[in-house]
This record gives structure tokens, sequence and C-alpha cells, in this order.
């Protein structure tokens, strides 16, 4: 008896949605598994991570505001992932949207307006496409790896992002912490009715629904897939790989520079130094466990947002480091990525070798 | 066995299944010493599966090879090796910045110095009267050159059982004289041939016997010296063959389709550049391109398509409309509609449906977009047009492109490019690894569409392809095109000799072909 990897003939639909769950669901078994050994209360964990704060409401207004950035990151990444442009750089064009924004904000400091949050919203978004810019440049003229380039330019966007917090943009009045002025309530989101969620929320919500008619409907959408799936037949079928890249660069940068400053003008209030949380790099987990689709993506980041709202009970309640979310996180797309053979492949259990029957 | 001596190559009752199909039902058959034995089938008929369990590449489900009388179990292409069989594949497995004795060395299972092995190449190309320098780089060599290397690579092995697969699609008429020459004299020294085609009148030249498969059986065995092209075309479909109808009193409009001067850089290393190509075609005309692969077909395809715009919009004319400059979609709009040869992933995205395939090319000429939003209900109800137009086998329009079989798969990209009806379609290599019966079914629908009004380039390795259904031809050798030839008056030879690079000089031309024939 021993186990055998065949082909399917057609990839599994059943598979695609369901190798998602699994991969939940092994994380839950093998991270209770991992923390046990450690000594630590290993169900407690994983009930900590995953379960309390699905199931307490009052977290519930947290699980929107943690999940708002990961879904318009992973919404953005998911466009250039579909053709097979891999922006890993969106936490850098994250951070430079919210320096955007907040340049803006500083700018207009002292002044009055319903058009300063919607300026600095498009400086964020102006922003996060720039910065998406040069790895989209660099690629389409010298053919250079944006997984390389995108990545390390989020390196260069955190030190520029500590020189301007201790240095030009550091808050005269803040007692020589390195941080921005507060913003003003002109440069802040406001809240929904009594609760602490800002509008960004439902923004998010908005996006994702928006970008599905756009995957799903449109020529713009479909040349996003034939680029990935096929460039030969891309080009025969008239679409242009260049105009691919970019649009997809943008349209990644453009959504992580809006999430950014959406972080900044709402839960922060401020630019500080602690701004870049890894939202950018979360998001690839968000874009993969959604399987690259708006909806998905938006569940996707609403699990993802428990184990950080979870990862923060559980350093309190039972005294888990910081960084087991994390590790949550990364054996959630672990999981993912050996669970997918299934999509292709089905298990076979057999008896006899094969050939061998006569 | 009948005539009592041992057979070199014994099957019995070998059968195959894949999920979904049985690829060989209970096929035996068996090769004597030095014979020359044909396997014949349509595509998908298990020629191939049957090759590569011979080979050691799979095993099979149930049944036994014998090999010299003696019952083995083929584990691995090495221990086929080691037995004395000898692969020669249709695609060659070349390294191109290397030369043919690192080559060949790469390949071998005993490691051998080069000095040692230099030698005996020679020995294998002076017994055989092969014709290849050691030294040379891959790159610089012609296919049949390329081919020579992975004979000899087959014979310094000393092989008893030597396969050739599918061998002379990529040959010039002429080179494939000089294969047979070698064959002939390897069969001579007692090794047996197992050689696989589907190209009928070089079976009836070369095989002293052959097993017909069709749809994974045996279904006749017989000796090609005594049968003709047609009746064995006949057992191997398993019914009559379909005539092309031309109407024989066809008649020519205006140039619709005009290149003149058209040139274009080679995009890597290995490409062919095209040099100052210049051809027209008329209204209800059917252009051939013939020419050994490599030649710069593929670039003329990717320059007459749109997919590699050129510089001059003068170059490449629709009906007066200069489009040299324009991409595949807007050439589209012009109507110029093209087949490419690659099916899976060119033609066709094998993971889409077919729905989504038709939304790739017919999407402007058939409005399946408003505003840039896509009408997936015309998408689809266009995806079942051609699907009953041109009787593609498949569960329907949902049905993903990497469903279907090659054969199928061309039908519906054939059918998706003809129903447009374009004003010029340029096709390429439309037959290709396509059973007889869906290749009829093709030509036929191309003859067709010439006959009401359209103009087509067909660009086709396969010279009896072209001979049967283009009105017109020309040859390619080296990125330049030969000058334009009428189908009735271009004989074989002649097209054969272009194709190996001798243009225009009609002494030249006379010599050269006295000399082979006498050969």
């Amino acid at each position: 008896m021993r186990l055998e990897l065949v082909k399917r003939k057609q990839p599994s639909r059943a598979m695609l949605y369901l190798t998602p769950v699994f991969s939940v669901l092994l994380t839950m078994v093998v991270g209770a598994t991992i923390f046990s050994l450690l000594g630590y209360d290993g169900p407690g964990a994983v009930w900590n991570i995953f379960f309390v704060p699905a199931l307490d409401p009052n977290k519930w207004q947290d699980l929107g505001i943690k999940a708002a950035p990961l879904i318009l990151i992973a919404i953005g990444l998911s466009v250039g992932f579909r053709a097979n442009v891999w922006n890993i750089g969106a936490e850098g064009q994250y951070v430079i949207g919210g320096l955007a924004g907040t340049g803006v904000a500083l700018a207009t400091w002292q002044m009055e307006g319903w058009w300063i949050l919607p300026l600095m919203c498009l400086a964020g978004v102006a922003g996060g496409m720039l910065y998406a810019a040069i790895p989209a440049f660099l690629k389409t003229k010298l053919n250079v790896n944006e997984i390389l380039t995108s990545l390390m330019l989020t390196y260069v966007s955190v030190q520029l992002l500590y020189y301007l917090m201790r240095g030009p943009w550091k808050d005269p009045e803040g007692f020589n912490f390195p941080q921005s002025r507060m913003f003003t309530d002109s440069q802040m989101l406001p809240e929904i009715g009594n609760t602490f969620v800002h509008y960004g929320v439902p923004i998010a919500f908005l996006v994702a629904l928006l970008a599905w008619f756009i995957l799903s409907k449109t020529v713009f959408g479909f040349e996003i897939r034939v680029v990935g799936a096929a460039p030969n037949a891309a080009r025969y079928g008239g679409f242009n790989r260049t105009r691919t890249i970019w649009t997809s660069l943008l349209a990644a940068g453009g959504l992580a520079g809006f999430a950014g400053i959406l972080e900044a003008a709402g839960p922060y209030g401020q630019m500080v130094p602690q701004f870049p949380t890894g939202y950018g790099f979360t998001a690839i987990i968000v874009a993969f466990l959604g399987r690259l689709h708006p909806v998905g993506i938006m569940l996707a980041a609403i699990i993802l947002a428990i184990s950080y709202v979870g990862g923060e009970i559980a350093q309190s309640s039972i005294g888990l480091p910081n960084a087991a979310s994390g590790l949550f996180q990364a054996m959630m797309l672990f999981f993912l990525l050996a669970t997918d053979i299934l999509v292709n492949y089905r298990v076979r259990f057999s008896g006899v070798r094969s050939g061998g029957a006569a | 066995m009948s005539d009592g001596t041992t057979r070199r190559l014994d099957l019995k009752g070998i059968t195959k299944a894949f999920p979904g199909v049985l690829a060989n039902d209970d096929v035996s058959f068996s090769v004597a010493p030095g014979e020359i034995h044909a396997l014949l089938g349509e595509n998908g008929a298990g020629k191939s599966t049957l090759v590569k369990m011979i080979y050691g590449i799979m095993q099979p489900d149930a049944g036994e090879i014998r090999f010299d009388g003696e019952l083995v179990h083929v584990a691995s292409p090495k221990a086929a090796r080691a037995m004395g069989v000898g692969m020669v594949f249709q695609h060659f497995s070349l390294f191109e910045p290397m030369t043919v004795l690192e080559n060949i060395a790469l390949g071998l299972d005993e490691a051998i110095s080069y000095a040692d092995l230099e030698a005996r190449i020679r020995e294998v190309l002076e017994t055989y009267q092969l014709s290849l320098d050691p030294h040379r780089t891959v790159a610089t060599l012609s296919v049949g050159e390329r081919q020579r290397i992975e004979i000899v690579r087959a014979l310094l092995l000393e092989p008893r059982l030597l396969i050739m697969d599918e061998p002379t699609s990529v040959l010039t008429p002429q080179e494939v004289a000089q294969l047979f020459d070698t064959l002939r004299a390897l069969a001579a020294r007692g090794c047996s041939i197992l050689y696989i085609s589907h190209k009928l009148h070089e079976i009836v030249e070369l095989c002293h016997s052959a097993t017909i498969l069709r749809g994974g059986r045996v279904v006749a065995e017989c000796d090609p010296r005594a049968e003709s092209s047609r009746s064995m075309a006949e057992m191997m479909i398993g019914g009559a063959l379909k005539e092309i109808e031309k109407a024989a009193d066809r008649s020519f409009g205006v140039e619709r389709f005009i290149v003149g001067g058209l040139s274009l850089e080679a995009d890597d290393a290995f490409g062919t550049s095209l040099k100052d190509i210049s051809f027209s075609v008329r209204a209800g005309e059917i252009f051939g391109v013939a020419g050994v692969a490599g030649n710069g077909q593929n670039e003329l395809m990717l320059a007459l398509s749109g997919e590699r715009p050129v510089e001059s919009a003068g170059a490449i004319n629709i009906d007066g409309n200069p489009v040299g400059t324009l991409n595949a979609e807007k050439r589209r709009r012009f109507g110029l509609c093209a087949v490419p040869e690659e099916r899976n992933g060119h033609g066709a995205v094998p993971g889409f449906s077919l729905s989504d395939n038709a939304i790739l090319t017919a999407r402007t000429r058939k409005n399946m977009v408003r505003l840039g939003v896509i009408d997936a209900g015309v998408a689809e109800s266009y995806t079942n047009e051609v699907i009953g137009g041109f009787a593609v086998k498949t569960t329907g329009a949902k049905a993903p492109a990497s469903s279907l079989s090659g054969g199928n798969l061309q039908k519906f990209i054939m059918g998706r490019e003809i129903m447009q009806a374009p004003d010029v379609l340029v096709v390429s290599q439309p037959t290709w690894g396509v059973d007889a019966g869906a290749a009829a079914a093709i030509h036929q629908e191309l003859v067709d569409l010439a006959a009401r009004g359209s103009a087509i380039v067909v660009i086709s390795q396969d010279l009896d392809e072209l001979m049967a259904i283009s009105d017109t031809m020309a040859v390619m050798n080296e990125g330049k095109l030969s000058r334009t030839l009428a189908v009735g008056e271009a004989s074989v030879d002649e097209i054969g000799l272009l194709m190996g690079g001798v243009h225009g000089d009609p002494d030249a031309t006379a010599d050269y072909a006295g000399a082979t024939h006498a050969a």
C-alpha cells in the first residue's frame, strides 16, 4: 500500500476553494502542536488567535480596521499576480503613500476645508503609484526583475520615513519625539456613527467589489488574465505586455499608497516611525489565500485581521510572544502552497505497483 | 514464431491506460532483425505511447515485451539503451551554443574522453557515409545536420533496434533521400528499425512491413510495397479518404494582400531575420510558403499577423491600407485574421474556456465588447456557432481549451478565425499534429474561404499539403522568400532545391537535381 499522486484531467474546482480552508485548519493543528511543545498552552493559543476575536463582538470593529488596508493592498497585488507581475514591495508603496499624504497634511497645517482630506488621499495614491513606477520602468526598459527592485525599495522607503521623522518633519512641539505633528480635524478620516471605525473600512470593501467587476467583466481584466496565463496568446490577441506590466504595478502601488494614507489619516492621526507594520507583506498572504479573487480576498483579509487581533489578545492573556501571529500567518501561506498540489493532482492509495499487473 | 527465427522485438498484448483513455489496447506485433518496420496511425492512435514503453519512458499496464527472444522489463531509457535500443526523437534535445561533440558527450551514459569519443564518432560517420563536423556549433547547423547528431548519438551505442519518431517532418526532400540511404545501410547490417510516420509515400518507399494502429488497437498489418498510399490511409482512418473539392474554373480577383520590402531583425541570437520579402495575394487565391523549419517562417508569421509590428507601415497592405506598424488587434479591424503554429499557449490559452478563447481574437469583429465591458452572452453564442460549424468535439463553450484533443482544438481555432469572415487569413502549419480526418476538413474550409473571395497565406513545412491546397507558392530560405511559382508548374525537386538554398540559377538547379537523381 502506498500513496500516489495522480494528475487530474482538469484542475479540481472544489479543491480550488477547499485548499485555503485546509491550510487554515492545518495551521491551527500544527500551530497548537508547536506552541505546546514550546511549553505554552498550544490549544489556548489557537483559541485566542483564531476564535476569540471572531466570537467577541467587541473586537469586530477592530477586525474591520485591520482588514481594510489588507484588502486594499491585496486587491492591488492580485492584479499584478494574475498577470505574473510579482510586486513584493507593497509595504514600501504603502509607506510612501502615507508619507505623500502626510506631506499634504503638513503643508495644509492650520488650514481648514473639505478639500484637504481628498487631496491627502490623492497624494497618497500618487505617491504609491510613483514608487511602483520605479520597478515598472526598470522591468520594461531594462528587464530588471521586479521582485528584487520592489522589495529593495521597501527598505529605502523605511529609511526615508526615519529620516523625515527625525529631521524635517519632526513635530516642533513634540518634545523631540521622532514623529510628525498630529493631524487636524480637517485632515483626519471621520468615524462612522458612534463607532471608532473610520470611513476607510467601507471604502476598502467597495474597492474590492469594483475590482471584482473590472477583473471579471471588462477587457482590461481579460487582458490581465491572458498576459499572466499565456504571454504569446496575449500578443496574438493584440494585448501589450509592457502596458500590462505598467498598469498592474501602478494599480498595486496606487492602492497600497491609498491604504497608507487611510491608515495615517485614520487610526494613527499622524506619521510615526512605527508606521510600517507589515501590512504590505501580509497582503501577499491575503492575495493568495483569497485565490487572487476580490471576494476571496475580502474573506482572507478578515481571517488575517483575526490573527492580528488574536495575536494581541494572546500576548496579554497567555503570554505568547509578539511574533506568534506572524508565525501563524506564514504557516497559512506555507500550507496553502503545499496543499495547492491537490488542485492539479489527486491522491490515490494503491496496493499494487503500477506496471506489475499482467 | 512461424518462421522459426528469433524476432528482434516481439510485443504481446501491450495495454496502457491513462485517465479517460485506453492509449494501447492489446497491441501485438513483431520486428525481425534487419527489418524496417513502419508504425502507422493518426495522431492519438497510440504510436507514441507504444514506443515510449519500448524505450522505457513508461511501463505497460499489461502485456509482455521480448527483445531477441528474452522477456524484458524496460525500467528506464538507460536500461533500453543498455539492451541495444536507440531512439531518435522528433524534437531534438540539443544545446545550440555547444559543439556537436559536446552535445553527444552530454547524452552518453558512460564517461569517455573527448579524443576517444571523436574517434568513435568519426568511425560511425565513415561507416554510414554521413557528413558532419564534430567541432561545429549546433546553432550553425541545418535541421538535417542536427538530426544527424541524434542519429550518430544513437548509432554510437551500436543499437540492434533503432526507433525513429517522425524523422522527416523537418527535412527537405533531398535530406529525406539521404536519411533513407542511411537507414537502409543500417538495416543491411542487421539493425532493426521501427519507423513512425504518417507520411505514406515514405513508408511505401522505405519500409518492409507495417503495423497500423487506430484508437490504440492494431487494425491491420501489411506489406507497404504491395499497398498504395491511399489504401493505407484508409486503413489508418478507418474510412474513405475525402478529396479536396476545388472548383476547376476558379479565377482570382484584385490583389488584396500586398507585402513589399518587408524586413525584420530576429529578436534573439538563434532567430532568423527577414530580408526584403515581397509577395502579393489576390482575392480567391491561396498562397503557400514552403521551407525547412527555422528559415524565418516564425518571424514571417509574427510580422504578418501583427504580433511583431514592423517599422514601415507600407511594407504590409490590406486592400490598399498600410498596416505594417499596427498590432494584431488593429490589423483584425482591417480584416486580417491569423492562426499561429502553436495551439497551446499561442493560438489558445489552455486554461481558459472556449468562450474566453473566442474573446481572445474575435471580440472586436464579433462585437463582444461594449464600453470596455465584455458581453459574455455574445461570446458564448459565437463559441457555440464555431463548435457547431466546425464539428468541434467538446462538452460545450465552457469547457477549457486544454480538455480538447489537438485536432479538435485546431478545428476550433481555425473556425474561430474563418467564421469572422476575414479578408485576409494567414495560417501557419494548419494541420500540424492533426489527424487525417480533421486535416481534410480544415483544408476544405480554407479552399472554401478562398472561394468566397478572401486572400489566404498558408505557411507550412508539409510540402504535400501546400501542393494540395495552394494556387501559388514561394519558398523561404534563410529569411528570404523565393520568386512566386504557380503550383501546377513547380516540381517537387525544384521546390526542394529552393528549400535547400539554391536560388534562381536554372543551370545549377538542373545540375544539382541530376546529381541527386543519379545518386
